[in-house]
């Protein structure tokens, strides 16, 4: 839908954007400026592919989403407000599963996720939630025994243990096997019926139907 | 139930079920004490007249050797960032966190102190302000530790860097609660100190844990 390098923004405050919707970011690491004039929209249902070679800042921009930093210029709003005006509000509507599954290997399968559900706020869909992603047999297993396709089901289980309008994915599909491929996939689906927003990196082709693609640049 | 309860609650659950670390601390302080009638001879006077600062200043070392996995497994599985983006203020998590090293530390160090002062021929009006000054001063350990934790974190060999940071900052919980055990046995009444010490938590209570939320905030940006 859209590519990076947009116009550059005028000078003047940009009229407030519906939905989720980034205007003229840019992203610094250390010295390096890993993209700029980026802009992206996400209406409710909708979906957005970000790819890109390796460095290009997908982790970055999705990192910038959920409010880990803030961006070097420009501003993400949500319903046009600046989502770094009310970080806790931003905080309790989206989900963030990047590389690192924070899974306790001493706790249960079970236990993991209800921490999670909790601490998000609610507790309510963990059943169906461990259902879902196959993990109802494992539930009171330590999760030190869970293979590394198993740990990342379990952290993807943590979006429908509780409910966010917004999931920010990083490289979901890495490790998971056609299934669980397939039990995510239908989790996306449900959620964009429900009105939900996605935004997630991906290396490998995943048919999200009518997702919008964010291709961003090769690194400087 | 709250967050910051799930948190705590959770926070004990791994120190419970890994065990080692909370053992660990416990068993290095009374080891260390030990050793003090071996190093410096059994004279009971001159153990008697030491007796209090070896005891904190073990205790002190004791709390320092826990700190450094206070925020360090969360940062390397990925739990930090996660924290970082649940609802619940990061200084609020912090203070959980702190609470929960407390039972698992300070309290315990807190109930055997008096023991080892007996091992050490504390003199028996010492003992009350002893419990009392460690059970006013390890919480403040715990927090103004957490600081140094979360400064730390990511640094090559975090645990020495910890220490140089920390340990400066300990000296006034030292001072007043030694202080408060030789005024008690010289018949001068503690409560000044333990006032002090009480006062040292009543400011480390709500400035840590907003340093400590900032430093963690630097480490998963």
């Amino acid at each position: 839908m859209i590519r990076a390098p947009m116009p550059a923004p005028s000078r003047s405050a940009p009229p407030p954007v519906p939905g989720f919707a980034g205007r003229a970011i840019a992203c610094r690491r250390g010295e390096r400026l890993v993209f700029a004039k980026l802009d992206f929209a996400l209406p409710a249902g909708g979906a957005l592919l970000l790819t890109g070679p390796n460095g290009s800042g997908k982790s970055s921009l999705l990192r910038l989403m959920a409010g880990l930093g803030r961006p070097e210029a420009g501003a993400i709003t949500w319903e046009g407000e600046a989502i770094s005006a009310d970080p806790a509000a931003h905080r309790t509507r989206l989900h963030f599963i990047g590389h690192q599954e924070a899974v306790k290997p001493v706790l249960s399968v079970a236990e993991n996720l209800a921490f999670w559900a909790g601490l998000h706020g609610g507790t309510s869909g963990i059943a169906a939630a461990l259902a879902h992603f196959r993990l109802e047999r494992l539930a009171d297993w330590p999760a030190r025994l869970l293979s590394a396709g198993q740990r990342h089901r379990l952290a993807l289980a943590r979006l429908l243990a509780s409910p966010a309008a917004l999931w920010l994915l990083d490289e979901p599909a890495t490790g998971l096997d056609d299934e669980a491929v397939g039990d995510l996939l239908a989790a996306i689906a449900a959620h964009r019926a429900d009105g939900g927003r996605v935004a997630l990196s991906t290396h490998t082709a995943l048919p999200l139907p009518a997702a919008a693609t964010l291709t961003l640049g090769r690194a400087a | 139930m709250s967050g910051f309860l799930l948190l705590v609650r959770r926070d004990l659950r791994l120190a419970l079920r890994q065990g080692g670390d909370a053992a660990m601390v416990l068993a290095f302080f009374v080891l260390t004490v030990v050793l003090f009638p071996f190093g410096v001879g059994p004279e009971p006077e001159l153990l008697a007249r030491i007796a209090a600062g070896i005891v904190w200043v073990t205790a002190l070392l004791a709390a320092l050797l826990s700190l450094e996995r206070l925020f360090q497994t969360d940062y390397e599985d990925g739990s930090l960032e996660a924290l970082a983006l649940m609802p619940l203020p990061l200084e609020a998590q912090v203070l959980a966190k702190c609470l929960a090293h407390w039972l698992v530390t300070g309290l315990p160090l807190t109930l055997v102190a008096p023991f080892l002062g007996l091992l050490l021929h504390l003199e028996p009006a010492g003992y009350p302000v002893l419990v009392a000054g460690m059970a006013l001063g390890t919480p403040s350990l715990s927090l103004i530790g957490a600081v140094g934790a979360a400064l730390s974190l990511g640094a090559r060999r975090g645990g020495v860097l910890l220490s140089l940071l920390v340990l400066p900052l300990y000296i006034p919980v030292l001072i007043f609660g030694v202080a408060a055990i030789e005024a008690s046995i010289a018949g001068l009444g503690a409560r000044p100190h333990l006032l002090l010490l009480a006062a040292l938590l009543a400011g480390a209570v709500p400035l840590a844990p907003l340093a400590a939320a900032a430093a963690l905030r630097q480490a998963v940006e």
